[in-house]
């Protein structure tokens, strides 16, 4: 193999087809060769059907709940009825000696919320008196041969909770006589996405902050230099992800192994914590996950009841299956948290920005990081920037990462504050972006969008004659361009000829799976169908997460280059037979042939050439050729962030209140996109997780009792078959020249600007402003004015 | 889900002997704890077994009903009125092309409920039999005065699809949609008794209101079974008209629901009206203020409009649905015109 100097390489760059050129870059000479725009390749870019769909929709796919291992038992936890209370004592006795019942345990775990600080002074191994925190919260777990015997064996754990104060709303636990939700100052990880996180941060009673990282400059003279000045005051509900699949784990604890099946997005992750957690080497644990239905950001770690689920199999010394049930799901398995955000920007007549200025205030329950992302901060110019986030904990679960997590509540406070900017100063929205907005991309999807949606139909708010009035509106979104480098992959070629790819990444249902196929088969001339891939499994060499719209653009690079490597093996197998070196060979069309093509054999002919069984390759992520904005660890963020733009047309009937969504147009980059239907159902996804979120979905706590009202989805209202909208997915071809595919994300992107769009469509329907989620009929009339004062009555 | 017995029965007769309780008395008790002795009949079982899932109601035995081919029936009588099985689906009453013909507000009100697989399975008798699905009433945790307990939560909790009207006690709203719609329309139940004697009344007064008995919603007798609902010949000059407004469009319960009668002599001015409001009150809840203000008047939208004020006029709402009242309004307009203006 050449040394590792590196050697100039031109890649095209710009959006295709408009804006194509090219850039040099110096790569090392392990890369795969510049790759041409998607219209010169036979499989990348291609709408390649997805390699499972026809075993999910035939019910063959192997899902975790589907898991059966011999000897398996059921699990079940108890869980708190109360919000908050101190556990006297519990009794598992009754429930161990239950026919059937092998394992019965407390179960403390508290992953995913603050953990409260050891006072100065005290040791921190002083185990802390064990409290519950909201309803929900484990606090046992019986393993039994039978479902059935694992839930009657859970109606005889005998507990004597000590009932304590609570406080279930968020205006309520900040006021100064509200009980505390902890007892003293806390930390914690910031899941859900927002601010706080392990930085020490002030801590009031509930209130933990301000944080004010991420502020820039002076406001203050930003705002004396305004002309113009727009403020509001935004809410948005706590949003739960409610996957299909609820969270799922079979748990095998053997005398050498600890093998996971499970519902996750991040299998090497898990293994991680899991081997931690539990004192073993790294090598003794294995987590697999096969087919998925759905994470969105709640099953990125192993989470409580994994490990309960792992303790009990321990205990038991059988496999322990472990699945929630749609309460339990809707109770405590992460959400989006809710939060209320004070937004000011101001501007001079000209449009540009002067200041722009958010105070927030939100919660996650018994979490960290309700907080509203980066968005304000990032997506626009703005020398003076000012930010203060904090956390309010009541007694419910806690919150964790949600696609688009901050940013999605931050976008839809701070592009209606942009729409009513651009009101105010009597310009197009997006005229004023196009003054705003530093990013070519967006400014592209701006005018691309326009086009398809009918922009110039627009017309003044609130104009229709008639109680049902049509708008239309228009959001973008800002998220990182995200990858990991610890991202690795191998690919095989057998002396039969067949093909694998191996990963431990995890097809979450974005169809990863048939997208490695694709890269690996563009680079060896195969077929996608060819390639056998196999992922999912901590065995294989440890692949990126599934969060953070970081999986293609972690592991499609190093499947190219492992491709490409192995590749150069072959090659070097069967020069002398073609009777050419091995640089003069290339892979087409299911043959291995000389570069002018006048000899050539069948890749599979090419493999019985092999000296070995099988060949192979491992590669893993390359630093962006350009270099990264910023790294931490394994993670780091591309030079240019993803955008996004989005258009709503929606109707409104101002006697009913009632909101429908008639179309949405969604113009989005991805980088070069790599399959085209799959990265079409992706924004379908999102924008109808977003068009659920501006609409519906709402999780009802009871300020009274604490209890979640509607742990269902009858009352969580989800979007359903008839609240779908006309969806018109439009993407850019973003070419880099950054890595091996030069792919990125787009999962998160996608639903960010959604719920902005459709409430500024809402706007210019009835011209009144809707400043709070979900926007529902009571909310659409409250805000028209329409509903009486209240004469009497309780 | 508890264990349970299972009994298909043939016939009403072999049901009614099995000595089924309503589901309403083998739910209430004083602790908290549902009993565990008590036999309940199945229809379509859609609520039945939410309630057993939920751990809310823990049957001895159920005794299904849906073998019973005289209940599925809808036959056409004599003298023009219908008379519908207790057990035939709502799918079906929403397709009957008579019932689309004549009785319009029903076939409306039957087509709309959740979902196609819901109202393949639901039955028009267990429509009008299902529990309240106030939020509080259906938690195991909430232990309130129609369960037996000490309190309703709804009235200083979170109550935005509560009731407007009538609430005295308790303010759930009656959970059928077809109610109205029936209720409007005139129809009149037939009850079959243990001892094989039958009795008929009008729907409406089969309904009862928190002050009359906070623990049932209906009059059923325990061992009564519901055989029929016969719904009057119609008269020249009636139309009907079911409006609703939720939050989704399916799979989803009304805020706000209408069902509209009128009789409109020839040069159009209203003879009749039947206004009944669901979503409303712990009963179908009659606006009566609504049928007066129509009666005499011709059909106009100022008129639909002055009705429908007045519909709305005597509500109480609760802290968190007085938006309820607007869209009420509006539903109660439209229905009317629509109604009116029916060929
Ligand atoms: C998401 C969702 C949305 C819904 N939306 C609506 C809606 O908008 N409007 C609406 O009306 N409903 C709605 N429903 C409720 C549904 O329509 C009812 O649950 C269904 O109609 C009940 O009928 P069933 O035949 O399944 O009754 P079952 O569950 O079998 O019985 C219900 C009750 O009636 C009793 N019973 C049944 N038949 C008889 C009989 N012949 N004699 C004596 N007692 C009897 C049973 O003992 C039981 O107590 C919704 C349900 C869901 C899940
Ligand atoms: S409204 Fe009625 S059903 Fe609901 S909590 Fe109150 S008493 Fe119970």
């Amino acid at each position: 193999m050449a040394g590792n100097e590196l050697r100039p390489m031109q890649y095209p760059v710009g959006i295709d087809p408009a804006a194509l050129g090219e850039v040099e870059r110096r790569v090392s000479p392990d890369e795969a060769p510049p790759l041409p725009p998607n219209a010169r390749l036979a499989w990348i870019g291609k709408a390649v059907p997805r390699a499972n769909g026809h075993a999910k929709v035939t019910g063959s796919a192997l899902f975790t709940v589907d898991r059966k291992l011999p000897g398996m038992l059921h699990a079940r936890l108890l869980r708190s009825p109360w919000p908050h209370a101190r556990v006297l004592s519990l009794d598992l006795d009754a429930a161990a000696r239950y026919p059937g019942v092998r394992a019965a345990l407390p179960i403390h775990e508290t992953v995913g919320r603050a953990v409260p600080l050891p006072p100065p002074g005290t040791s921190p191994s002083t185990p802390p008196a064990r409290q519950v925190l909201y309803v929900g919260d484990i606090v046992a777990g019986v393993a039994a041969a039978t479902p059935s015997a694992a839930e009657a064996a859970l109606r005889l754990v005998h507990v004597e909770y000590q009932p304590l104060p609570f406080v279930a709303d968020i205006e309520g636990a900040r006021s100064g006589d509200a009980p505390h939700v902890f007892d003293g100052p806390v930390a914690g990880d910031s899941h859900a996405g927002g601010a706080g996180g392990d930085v020490p941060i002030a801590q009031q009673g509930n209130v933990r902050g301000p944080d004010r990282s991420g502020s820039r400059g002076n406001v203050r003279e930003g705002f004396a230099q305004a002309e113009i000045v727009v403020e509001g005051e935004f809410r948005t509900q706590v949003q739960t992800h409610c996957c299909l699949e609820t969270h799922a784990v079979v748990a095998d604890w053997e005398a050498d192994q600890l093998t996971v099946y499970m519902s996750t997005q991040y299998t090497v992750g898990v293994r991680d914590e899991l081997a931690r957690v539990f004192g073993l080497p790294l090598s003794r644990v294995r987590v697999v996950v096969d087919a998925m239905g759905g994470g969105f950001g709640s099953k990125s770690g192993a989470g409580n009841y994994v490990r309960a689920a792992v303790a009990l199999s321990r205990q038991a010394k059988a496999p322990v299956r472990l699945v929630l049930d749609r309460r339990e799901e809707q109770l405590d398995s992460g959400n989006r948290p809710a939060t209320v955000q004070r937004v000011r920007v101001g501007a001079r007549r000209d449009g540009s920005l002067s200041a722009v200025s958010v105070d927030s205030y939100g919660t996650a329950g018994v979490g960290i990081g309700a907080g509203v992302g980066n968005f304000a901060q990032s997506i626009y110019s703005c020398a003076n920037f000012a930010i203060a986030q904090s956390d309010v904990f009541i007694n419910a679960g806690p919150g964790s990462a949600m696609r688009g997590p901050g940013n999605t509540p931050g976008a839809f406070a701070f592009e209606q504050i942009i729409d009513e900017l651009a009101e105010r100063l009597a310009i197009d929205p997006l005229a004023l972006r196009d003054r705003i907005d530093p990013s070519a991309v967006r400014r592209a999807e701006r005018r691309i969008g326009a086009a398809h949606s009918g922009w110039s139909r627009r017309h003044a708010p609130g104009s229709d004659a008639g109680p049902v009035k049509r708008g239309r509106g228009v959001a973008q979104s800002f998220w990182g361009a995200n990858v990991q480098t610890n991202s690795a992959c191998e690919v095989r070629i057998l002396r039969d000829g067949s093909v694998e790819l191996l990963s431990s990444v995890q097809d979450i249902g974005t169809g990863i799976g048939t997208v490695l196929a694709q890269v690996v088969a563009e680079e060896l001339g195969l077929r996608p169908g060819d390639i056998v891939v196999r992922i999912g499994d901590t065995d294989f060499p440890a692949g990126p997460p599934s969060y953070g719209s970081m999986t293609t653009a972690s592991i499609t690079p190093p499947a190219r280059n492992a491709s490409h490597q192995v590749l150069g093996k072959l090659f070097d197998a069967v020069a002398s037979a073609l009777g050419a070196a091995p640089e003069n060979l290339v892979a087409v069309a299911g043959r291995i042939a000389t570069a002018d093509k006048s000899r050539s054999m069948s890749f599979r002919e090419a493999a019985t050439h092999l000296r070995t069984e099988r060949i192979s390759a491992v590669a893993s992520r390359s630093d962006d050729y350009g270099g990264f904005a910023r790294r931490f660890g394994d993670l780091a963020s591309a030079r240019n962030a993803l955008g996004g733009v989005q258009f709503a047309e929606v109707s409104v009937d101002v006697h009913t209140g009632s909101v429908h969504v008639e179309r949405i147009v969604a113009v989005h980059d991805c980088g070069r996109p790599m399959n085209p239907r799959q990265i079409e159902s992706q924004v379908q996804g999102g924008v109808l997780m977003g068009l659920s979120y501006a609409l519906y979905e709402e999780r009802v706590l009871d300020r009274n009792t604490g209890h979640v009202l509607n742990a269902d989805l009858e009352y969580y209202k989800i979007g359903r078959s008839r609240d779908v909208p006309e969806i018109e997915v439009i993407f850019l071809e973003n070419y880099q020249g950054m890595s091996a595919t030069d792919a990125y994300g787009i999962a998160e992107p996608a639903n960010i600007a959604t719920a902005p769009a459709i409430a500024n469509a809402v706007y210019n329907a009835i011209g009144v402003r809707v400043r709070e989620l979900p926007m529902t009929p009571a909310k659409i009339l409250s805000a028209l004015g329409r509903i009486p004062q209240r004469s009497g009555g309780q | 889900m508890n264990r349970f017995e299972w009994t298909s029965a043939g016939a009403v007769a072999a049901a009614a002997r099995l000595g089924p309780v309503t589901v309403a008395e083998a739910m209430a008790t004083q602790s908290g704890a549902p009993g565990t002795a008590a036999t309940v009949l199945k229809a379509g079982g859609i609520d039945l077994l939410d309630l057993m899932k939920e751990g809310l109601l823990t049957p001895r035995r159920i005794v299904n009903l849906r073998g019973i081919p005289e209940l599925g029936r809808i036959l056409e009588g004599a003298d023009g009125s219908l008379r519908i099985g207790s057990l035939v689906t709502l799918a079906q009453i929403a397709e009957h092309p008579l019932v689309a013909r004549r009785y319009r507000a029903l076939a409306q009100a039957a087509g709309l409920p959740a979902s196609p697989q819901i109202r393949n399975v639901a039955t028009i008798g267990g429509n009008l039999l299902q529990r309240p699905h106030c939020w509080y009433f259906r938690s195991l945790h909430h232990h309130c005065l129609r369960k037996g307990g000490a309190t309703c939560f709804a009235f200083s909790g979170e109550n935005r699809y509560h009731a407007v009207f009538a609430h005295e006690g308790c303010a759930m709203v009656h959970p059928s949609t077809t109610a109205p719609a029936l209720v409007a329309l005139g129809a009149r139940i037939e009850l079959l008794r243990r001892d094989g004697s039958r009795r008929m009344v009008a729907l409406e007064s089969l309904f009862l209101t928190p002050e009359e008995d906070i623990r049932r919603e209906n009059d059923l007798k325990p061992g009564e079974i519901l055989a029929a609902i016969i719904l009057p010949p119609m008269k020249p000059g009636v139309r009907s008209w079911y409006e609703r407004q939720g939050e989704q469009d399916s799979f989803d319960w009304p805020v706000a629901e209408v069902a509209v009668v009128v009789k409109l002599d020839s040069p159009g001015i209203c003879r009749e009206a039947a206004v009944i409001l669901g979503a409303a009150a712990p009963v179908p809840y009659r606006a009566k203020a609504a049928e007066s203000a129509l009666i005499g008047k011709p059909s106009s939208a100022g008129n639909a409009r002055d009705a429908a004020r007045a519909a709305v006029a005597g509500a109480d709402p609760l802290s968190g649905n007085g938006y309820k009242l607007p869209v009420f309004e509006a539903l109660v307009a439209r229905a009317i015109l629509h109604a009116a203006n029916q060929g």
